[in-house]
């Protein structure tokens, strides 16, 4: 506990010099506002701005929780397929490495071409970034399963629907959870890269990404900081609530899975 | 069940003839091995590392196919016979997700047992192993030995006559292997298996066996077969007799012949 507050203290006291310096540096050189606003004005943006910028998370948030959503579903039926042969695993699985190596920035444009403006191609958008990670994860959980298992599985004669409701597929949730785990925080990502290109059907108010262009176009450099620092935000929250998630499931064995006995 | 049982220890209940098994173009892992177990005997499997005994089990159960020689369980193909034989793994081989009940339950879930009847059964078997205390722990929550004991209740849940253990208590220490042992001959009384047993402890195969088969490595063979002559029931005061004394010289000495022969054929 008391070693606790020591490291919680130190990470105010870091918070808190940086802060200082910060202020230090735009008084010391002068720096115009639109350039760098101080800590201050920032705090000041957020609170008189504070119903917008809630609403601009609010949008980006359900856009990131939609593609993240369904990239879950879809991401589980492919890899439900993927487990079922290697053969199938050989001739499909290059094809979702395409899917994480094909730059978001490059492929935003083209989805909103094809889809129109609105969250459903911004969810669409996030829903591409978070796929291929949840589908690698998922399908090494369903192959990786202990070969004892299966043998025991065998010896009752259990049919490859039992295999996998009763073994496969809860043998898959811990990486199934690794997988959402780096989905969560790139759908955010991937939302914001689609609103940069989505724009708005009402001048100013949009999701976090619309809302930076417009804010960065206006100069008000002080909003665009309450922005990035919202997006962060909103990052941490979908990582925690899927760590949450995860341990709610997972507590009861999911150690004894992964760390060795210690028994 | 109601065809008429032929005596005991008089009825072939396995029985393999001239089996051979090699993996591929490897040089075999078994090479024409005769066994035959009679119904409601103990037999131990016992060899230095190498010579196969995992093997026979796996045979046994119809997890991997023979080479070639004929193999029968109960006078049908192994894997036509499996509905009457429960394999006890090295690892105890639960489902981390399941409490110790429902992973005791797995074994009647997948036989098809009737939903109603499954709770009243998991309870008696949990009960018959001792751990009734902890049914609703998950696996990683107990220690060793008790992980054995719900993997043992699992493989009675399907009702066997024919268990076949593979090395079950060779993670385990001393003291719990040995109760273990007492406990396996105990529940051996009331429900007169037979069993198959695979280990690489000589004191554990003179305590549980009726018959002890000594193999040799490369390839796999039957290098001695040494009849136990123990009273039975046997109780945890033998462990101390001389004739236990005895028996374990006579098989450790085979075994040493075993695998000096093995050292020669490499």
């Amino acid at each position: 506990m008391k070693r606790y507050l020591v490291n919680a203290g130190n990470a105010v006291a870091v918070l808190a010099s940086l802060l200082a310096l910060w202020s230090l540096l735009v008084w010391a050189f002068k720096v115009p506002k639109y350039m760098l606003p101080t800590p201050w004005a920032v705090a000041r943006a957020v609170a008189e701005r504070y119903d917008s910028l809630l609403n601009s998370v609010w949008i980006t948030g359900e856009a990131a929780a939609g593609g993240l959503l369904a990239s879950i579903v879809v991401g589980v039926l492919v890899a439900l397929v993927f487990a079922q042969s290697r053969w199938i695993r050989r001739m499909f699985y290059p094809y979702t490495l395409l899917l994480q190596t094909v730059p978001i920035l490059a492929i935003a444009p083209l989805i909103l071409m094809w889809m129109g403006p609105g969250i459903l191609s911004v969810m669409c958008v996030a829903f591409i970034i978070c796929l291929a990670p949840i589908i690698a994860n998922t399908t090494q959980g369903l192959i990786s399963v202990d070969k004892n298992l299966l043998h025991l599985f065998l010896m009752h004669n259990a049919s490859p629907a039992e295999v996998m409701w009763k073994l496969r597929l809860p043998n898959s949730v811990p990486s199934l959870f690794t997988g959402i785990r780096i989905a969560s925080g790139i759908s955010v990502i991937g939302a914001i890269t689609g609103e940069l290109f989505a724009g708005s059907s009402q001048v100013g108010v949009g999701g976090l990404g619309y809302s930076i262009l417009y804010a960065s176009s206006q100069l008000e450099t002080d909003y665009l900081f309450a922005l990035v620092f919202a997006a962060t935000m909103l990052g941490f929250a979908f990582f925690f609530i899927i760590m949450f998630l995860e341990w709610y499931f997972l507590h009861n064995w999911h150690e004894s899975a992964r760390a060795p006995e210690t028994e | 069940m109601s065809e008429i049982r032929p005596a005991p220890h008089s009825v072939p209940h396995v029985e393999l003839r001239a089996v051979t098994k090699r993996y591929g173009a490897a040089p075999p892992v078994l090479e024409a091995i005769d066994l035959t177990v009679r119904k409601g005997e103990f037999v131990s499997i016992i060899g230095p590392s190498g010579c196969g005994k995992s093997t026979v089990l796996k045979l046994v159960a119809g997890l991997a196919p023979l080479t070639s020689g004929t193999l029968l369980v109960d006078g049908m193909t192994p894997a036509n016979a499996r509905e009457t034989v429960s394999f006890i793994f090295q690892d105890p081989t639960l489902l981390p997700w399941r409490t110790v009940a429902k992973n005791v339950a797995l074994a009647l879930e997948l036989d098809h047992t009737p939903r109603d009847t499954r709770s009243a059964r998991v309870a008696a078997l949990l009960d018959l192993v001792g751990l009734s205390h902890v049914a609703k722990s998950y696996p990683r929550q107990l220690s060793g030995g008790m992980k054995m004991r719900a993997s043992i209740a699992r493989a009675l849940a399907s009702r066997p006559r024919l268990l076949l253990m593979d090395e079950p208590f060779a993670a385990l220490d001393e003291m719990s292997r040995d109760r273990l042992n007492e406990e396996l001959l105990r529940l051996r009384e009331e429900q007169k298996w037979t069993v198959l047993f695979v280990t690489h402890s000589v004191a554990e195969a003179v305590y549980l066996s009726d018959r002890i088969l000594v193999l040799a490595p490369h390839p796999g063979r039957v290098a001695q077969e040494i009849r136990v002559e123990l009273p039975t029931p046997r109780d945890a005061s033998l462990r101390s007799s001389a004739a236990m004394d005895d028996c374990m010289a006579v098989v450790s000495k085979a075994l040493r012949e075993a695998a000096l022969r093995g050292a020669h054929a490499l």
